[in-house]
């Protein structure tokens, strides 16, 4: 490129500009429409609604940059976040919050350490790996732990979704909270952001998603980075699940098993591929929020809620399909 | 290894070893271990019964089928996981087209006439929405399993929106042959089964079709250097594959008296693992129909003996998932040892 200097221009062929694009007019029209929209309790209750889902993005952004997928993720977290559960409840022990969170990453890494050993020890496809454990793991919760509600949250979790970032009432009366769990996402990002653009092993999951057989090449130790990319998937799983149960003060094993489809959209319409090598943070949290934002708030520009599914399926097959056919036309010519 | 002399082709032929180490073998013996061990668990020899024989022959067709149409896909090196949307938007289409033309009160030749056009309706809905996949994936380079998860949330959201969520009902009597009636003492569906099975087999190993799916499953790129027009076999292929999802869709509807956005959620991960246990290769290529029925049987048979034995069906997701993993990695195994 000559014009270097040139003003910087709006680059529709990026997934984070199209994706941000989007969030932006979906909320100016739904503000017209609707100007109750632009409210500080809307604001709060999307950034809720975020927590659970940009935890597991952030997870399934480094799957695919490693080159693999993961749907098993849900099925990790309400196992996790049940077992921890059950455990602190039938035990009768009150253990601070920290320690009831620890648990749940702990019983997490050891599942995402499962999907490791099928994929990095035998080295089978990543997709149908995490479809057989996400119904194994699902299968076991149900039949051995248990498939019984429970509403009795142990203290210290009870304590945990009371703690307030920040509260307020707006001048027409309406409540609006934040709760701390919010934290947990703004440290997963961080902690995310320094791992993969400041350390050695980030830059090796970027390589191994680039070309896995180049990286092997040079020397790069490809099997033990997917372990670390599953566990590390495994544990965020155990902290959203937790999450989720403490938020919602109910420990529901058939919760979460279902939300994995939403999450992989959101992190693709963030730019990340699947072939591999290729994401990043902020594309995915604008993928979460457009999410989000479709689940929370399409009733409001008066489509109805059953035409969801529609309008995910449809943001999918756009959001990919426009970089993807791009792509292809740029590949023809470059001959 | 040059002076050793090479056995006689009669002697391989009845080799047990050799026999048990091909794919097609190891099945066999899969199949007839599980239905020899659930003859034996289940109480009072009821599971080698007639009226159990009979019933399983009518429960498994549909998800075989929909193993079939799944197969084709995984044979190009690509998956489709929109044949479940595919068949219960099919299924719906079908299901309004009866509903419309056709009160459950009227008789006689009307009756026919509607059954032939919701057939059709659901036949074209399915071939479109595998169409739909196929320009995605070949036309605009999206990746099979993104391309297919987008368009199956759309079909599955297109299902929801079209009936608010909740099953058409109101068919013709004639209607439920499809998926209950017998000929001759065997079941509508199993025919069904058998015929499509038969014309997919013929179609993959006699035809220049077959061969250059498996050629474009193998590798891409030769087979574009080879000639084969990659774009009009991956559209052809994704069009037959939703073509047999609606007809999996019209047995489900069938046998259900009805038809749902939801019906059949659990036979994307069944019929992904009826594919992988019947030796299709999941990165393409390889995979043979006598493969993909002797894991429908197999899994019919445990299927229908953990029902008798009353396990749950948690339990059942969670066998469903230690034998994907199983098979894979006994499977994976497999394919080094010769090298």
């Amino acid at each position: 490129m000559t014009g270097g200097r040139a003003m910087p221009r709006l680059d529709l062929t990026r997934n984070e500009t199209l994706v941000a694009v989007v969030v932006v007019l979906f909320c100016v029209v739904t503000a017209i429409i609707e100007p109750n929209f632009l409210s500080l309790p809307t604001l709060f209750d999307l950034l809720r609604g975020s927590i659970v889902i940009g935890i597991f993005a952030i997870g399934v952004l480094l799957v695919l940059i490693s080159g693999g997928i993961d749907v098993s993720f849900t099925a990790i977290a309400a196992f996790a976040m049940y077992t921890t559960t059950l455990t602190l409840t039938s035990l009768g022990v009150d253990v601070p919050w920290p320690a009831a969170f620890l648990l749940s990453i702990v019983i997490g890494t050891a599942l995402g350490l499962l999907n490791a050993v099928f994929i990095a020890g035998f080295r089978l496809p990543t997709l149908i790996v995490t479809l057989g454990t996400l119904s194994l793991i699902r299968g076991f919760l149900l039949t051995f732990v248990g498939s019984q509600l429970i509403s009795n949250m142990p203290p210290s979790l009870r304590e945990f979704s009371r703690l307030v970032m920040i509260r307020g009432t707006t001048a027409d009366g309406y409540f609006y909270a934040l709760p701390w769990a919010f934290a947990a996402l703004v440290l997963v990002v961080v902690g995310t952001w320094f791992l993969l653009y400041r350390t050695m092993l980030g830059r090796t999951i970027f390589a191994i998603g680039g070309s896995l057989e180049s990286a092997r090449r040079i020397g790069i130790p490809v099997r033990a980075a997917q372990v670390f990319v599953y566990a590390y998937v495994g544990a965020l799983s155990g902290l959203a699940g937790i999450i989720h149960a403490s938020l919602a003060r109910v420990a529901n094993p058939f919760d979460l098993v279902g939300l994995e489809l939403s999450v992989i959209a959101a992190v693709v319409l963030g730019g990340a591929r699947l072939a591999g090598g290729t994401g990043t943070i902020t594309g995915t949290l604008l993928g979460v929020a457009l999410i989000v934002l479709v689940n929370n708030s399409l009733i409001l520009l008066g489509i109805p809620s059953t035409w969801q599914m529609v309008v995910i399926g449809a943001l999918i097959l756009v959001g990919t399909g426009v970089p993807a056919f791009q792509a292809k036309r740029a590949a023809l010519r470059a001959g | 290894m040059a002076h050793e002399p090479s056995p006689p082709p009669a002697s391989r032929r009845f080799d047990p070893g050799g026999f048990l180490l091909s794919e097609t073998g190891r099945l066999t013996v899969i199949t007839v271990l599980i239905f020899v061990a659930m003859a034996l668990l289940a109480p009072g020899g009821r599971f080698v019964s007639a009226a159990n024989l009979s019933s399983m022959a009518f429960q498994f067709p549909e998800f075989a089928i929909l193993a079939l149409a799944m197969m084709l896909a995984m044979l190009t090196g690509g998956i489709d996981l929109s044949i479940i949307g595919i068949a219960n938007l099919s299924a719906i289409a079908a299901a309004l087209v009866l509903s419309t033309l056709f009160g459950a009160q009227a008789a006689g030749a009307d009756a026919g006439l509607a059954i032939a056009l919701a057939i059709a309706a659901a036949l074209a809905v399915g071939c479109l929405a595998g169409l739909a996949n196929g320009v995605a994936i070949g036309v605009f380079g999206l990746p099979p399993i993104l391309a297919t998860l987008g368009t199956g949330l759309m079909f599955t959201g297109l299902a929801v929106a079209v009936t608010g969520g909740s099953a058409v009902i109101g068919f013709p009597d004639a209607f439920a042959t499809l998926g209950n009636g017998a000929v001759l003492g065997v079941p509508v569906p199993l025919i069904i089964f058998a015929v499509l099975a038969v014309a997919v087999a013929l179609v993959l190993n006699r035809t220049a079709f077959g061969l250059k799916v498996r050629m474009l499953g193998t590798n891409p790129l030769a087979a574009r250097f080879a000639g084969v027009d990659d774009l009009a076999v991956t559209l052809r292929t994704y069009v037959v594959s939703g073509g047999l999802a609606a007809v999996a869709g019209l047995v489900i509807m069938s046998r259900a008296n009805s038809a749902k956005a939801d019906y059949g959620a659990s036979y994307l991960l069944l019929s992904i693992l009826i594919c992988v246990l019947g030796g299709i290769n999941p990165y393409g290529g390889f995979g043979r129909v006598a493969g993909l029925v002797l894991a429908v049987l197999s899994l019919q048979f445990l299927s229908s003996g953990l029902n008798m034995l009353q396990v749950s069906n948690f339990a059942r997701e969670l066998i469903w998932g230690a034998l994907l993993l199983l098979v894979m990695v006994v499977n994976g195994i497999g394919f080094r040892r010769p090298r």
